[in-house]
């Protein structure tokens, strides 16, 4: 450690203990009182400020949350394979979400302001205080853009992101990564696509490859 | 990454489920901090021009978040000038370097396959993983077509190579940083096994402002800020070696001006920041409506492409004059944020399990059974390629912005030019046709004269060179051909800064095997007492 002392302080400042620091204590910049239970992933001092900030901040009022959870539970219903969107914590992600990322949250916001007032129009009850049979034949209107009348484009549009954000929501989640059979994320060795796979598909590996393949014991 | 670990977290441990944030451009779970933009570190872009830049703060840098993709330079490469005029030659051919990719293929390890080509050397290679099923429909498609497709070429140990690394378990996350350090980033590679030597110091969170020049234009070391007790130090040094990107080392000559280097260190022929030249970049998707409800298996493989292809045309046929290469992407990865974003756009266009056609969107059980259905059946290429290096693409210091360490920042001039426009449109050209071959539907990146066929802005790609560029005249190059300033001798700069051009290929393994041919001119120079 001789090198040292080429280190010389140009500003009044001492040289300290911490100066030298090499790779490996890079770790001191996670501060440790951080909740085990939102950060469980390698975090730098940086991101520990910015996130610590959007937890305690609260953006979606209950109003629409229960909205959110009505509409991502009919997005993704519990059915033979797994459970609902809400049971996955989709309205939570959402909840997170559009405070990561702000741009979502005047649509998200605005659109159910607008599912809301057309519910009034018709039912005289707000989206998610309206029977199910009433959400269903509005959303009817507006889940499929193919078919939706001019008038309801902004209504297709609110449902596109409520989709988006509800699946990618579910399918992120534990029971969603079940449902989807994703068998991947874990240590193995890959010896090639499966040879029934091979077979449906006509498909072969030419000798070339076999032989430049990685060796397997099995 | 043996301490920040990542690696094999699931979606859900990321409350944004691995989308990117300010402080992870690339993901949540991403080995790499930093982004396009650093708070308190901006650059600046001139005459309406665009370039992207991204940094990565830490040790390892900018190798803590790549592709692992270990392309050979051919000796085309090294010589575009003699073949089409445009641009300069390099001052050393293939045969120079060859050496030295040689020690640099032992040294890390990488894997690929012996193919014969004359301008994509085969290197020492490790055993390559077998295709997945969207590649093999990629590899059936395009030889339709005569391009070629071959076994990638990346640093990831399929074979262990030593005892302070073990081998791939395929869980295709090198991104985010190997705790068996199976792949190559320099913090776990290079950094670790210099500091077990004890020969060597790091010093991290140093934010360099200047190297110091003597009164008879030698350097004498480094001054720097702290980043922790924002306290200045310096370092003294026999011979400095910068490799802190290609922009940033090019900004710290800029920087250090000195009555011996007026217009900065090592830039008396006024070249360093010019030059400056990004791979192009362009992307098409679509998907293989063969793949629509395929079977689950773990297909996860190595992270990246198990095939590629390289160049394979003749310029002198074509009406741009530097060739790509084509990256390929796709499977049944593990899902993360935007997965099943944009639905409608697919359970309206295919029939659905039951064999009849919906409306695209919906919602319910239905919708539900279509995220499962199309799952895996999407897949997408990349194309990366050559772009000319122009002296009216640079940076420079911009006399009106610091940083807040309070150094000056860099400024940018960048613009494409036709030959790049020209080489987009014939990726995009090539893409559909390989996925019309492959029997895939194209879903996105269909683009046209209106966008320059989607070529991506000047930067994106983070594989910028060429900003303190090698040659042997001092009067139009920065560096001599091992990498020491013409102007200080005991001065070198080992990133991306001294290429003369880029090739098609990522430039990590030239960077490489040139910092290791530097590094033995040093120690030899050192010896006979020249610096």
């Amino acid at each position: 450690m001789d090198r040292r002392k080429y280190l010389k302080s140009l500003a009044a400042g001492t040289v300290g203990a911490g100066l030298l620091v090499n790779c490996e204590s890079k770790t001191a910049t996670v501060a440790p009182d951080v909740p085990a239970t939102s950060f469980t992933i390698d975090r730098t001092a940086e991101e520990l400020v910015r996130e610590k900030a959007l937890m305690a901040e609260k953006f979606l009022d209950d109003h629409e949350m229960k909205t959110i959870t009505v509409l991502s539970d009919i997005i993704i219903p519990k059915d033979d394979v797994s459970g609902s969107a809400s049971e996955a914590g989709v309205p939570a992600f959402i909840e997170f979400i559009v405070k990561d990322m702000p741009d979502f949250q005047t649509p998200i916001r605005g659109g159910i302001r607008w599912l809301d007032l057309q519910s009034m129009r018709r039912f005289n009850a707000d989206f998610a205080s309206s029977q199910p049979e009433q959400q269903i034949e509005i959303l009817d209107e507006i889940a499929y853009p193919g078919k939706a009348k001019p008038e309801m484009q902004q209504g297709v549009a609110f449902f596109n992101t409520m989709r988006d954000l509800t699946a990618c929501g579910f399918f992120t989640s534990k029971i969603g990564i079940a449902d989807l059979g994703y068998e991947g994320n874990k240590p193995n060795q890959w010896d090639g696509v499966p040879q029934d796979v091979l077979e449906k598909y006509g498909m072969k590996y030419d000798q070339k490859t076999l032989d430049n393949a990685p060796k397997f014991n099995v | 990454p043996a301490k920040n670990v990542t690696q094999l977290k699931w979606p859900w441990e990321s409350p944004r489920r691995g989308a990117s944030s300010p402080y992870r451009n690339f993901g949540d779970f991403d080995a790499a901090y930093g982004g396009w933009q650093l708070e308190g570190e901006p650059y600046t872009q001139k005459g309406g021009t665009q370039f992207d830049w991204f940094r990565s703060r830490m040790v390892g840098g900018r190798t803590n978040h790549w592709g692992r993709i270990s392309l050979r330079f051919g000796p085309n490469d090294f010589k575009h000038k003699s073949i089409d005029g445009l641009g300069d030659d390099w001052p050393i051919g293939y045969d120079d370097v060859a050496p030295y990719y040689d020690k640099i293929d032992k040294l890390i390890g990488v894997f690929g396959s012996k193919e014969g080509l004359r301008n994509e050397p085969d290197g020492i290679f490790l055993p390559a993983p077998k295709p997945r099923l969207h590649e093999l429909f990629v590899k059936e498609g395009a030889s339709k077509l005569n391009i070629p497709v071959i076994p990638s070429r990346l640093s990831i140990l399929t074979k262990k190579i030593n005892d302070a690394r073990g081998q791939c378990f395929y869980c295709s996350q090198c991104n985010r940083g190997c705790t068996v350090h199976a792949d190559f980033s320099s913090s776990s590679v290079l950094v670790k096994p210099a500091i077990e030597t004890g020969n060597v110091d790091i010093i991290a969170n140093a934010m360099v402002r200047e190297v110091m020049t003597h009164s008879d234009g030698m350097a004498t070391g480094v001054s720097f800020v702290n980043k922790e007790d924002m306290q200045e130090y310096t370092v003294d040094a026999k011979v400095v070696v910068l490799a802190a990107s290609a922009c940033e080392s090019a900004r710290l000559l800029l920087n250090s001006k000195s009555s011996h280097h007026q217009n900065g260190l090592a830039n008396s022929s006024n070249v360093v920041g010019k030059y400056l030249h990004d791979s192009t970049g362009a992307d098409m998707g679509g998907i293989l409506p063969q793949l629509i409800g395929r079977k689950r298996y773990n297909e996860d493989g190595v992270g990246g492409l198990h095939v590629y292809t390289p160049w394979w045309l003749d310029n002198k046929k074509l009406d741009f004059p530097r060739g790509y290469h084509i990256e390929y992407w796709g499977g049944m990865g593990m899902p993360s944020y935007g997965f099943g974003f944009g639905i409608q756009g697919l359970n309206g266009t295919y029939p659905g399990r039951d064999g009849k056609q919906k409306v695209g969107g919906g919602y319910g059980a239905s919708l539900k059974d279509d995220y499962r259905y199309y799952y895996g059946s999407t897949f997408g290429m990349s194309g990366r390629g050559e772009a000319i290096a122009l002296e009216s693409n640079y940076c420079e210091i911009d006399p009106h912005t610091v940083d807040k360490f309070g150094i000056p920042v860099l400024r940018f001039h960048y613009k494409w030019s036709d030959n790049e426009i020209k080489q987009a449109r014939h990726m995009k050209q090539t893409f559909e046709e390989i996925i019309v071959k492959m029997g895939g539907v194209v879903t996105f990146g269909k683009d046209g004269p209106e966008n320059n066929y989607g070529l991506l802005a000047p930067g994106r790609i983070i594989h910028e060179v060429g900003t303190t560029r090698m040659g042997d005249d001092p009067k139009s190059s920065a560096v001599n051909k091992f990498n020491q300033a013409h102007d200080c001798k005991n001065l070198f700069i080992v990133d991306g800064g001294p290429f003369v051009s880029q090739a098609d290929k990522n430039p990590t393994w030239t960077i490489l095997a040139l910092s290791m041919r530097a590094s033995e001119f040093i120690i030899d120079e050192l010896k006979k007492q020249n610096i």
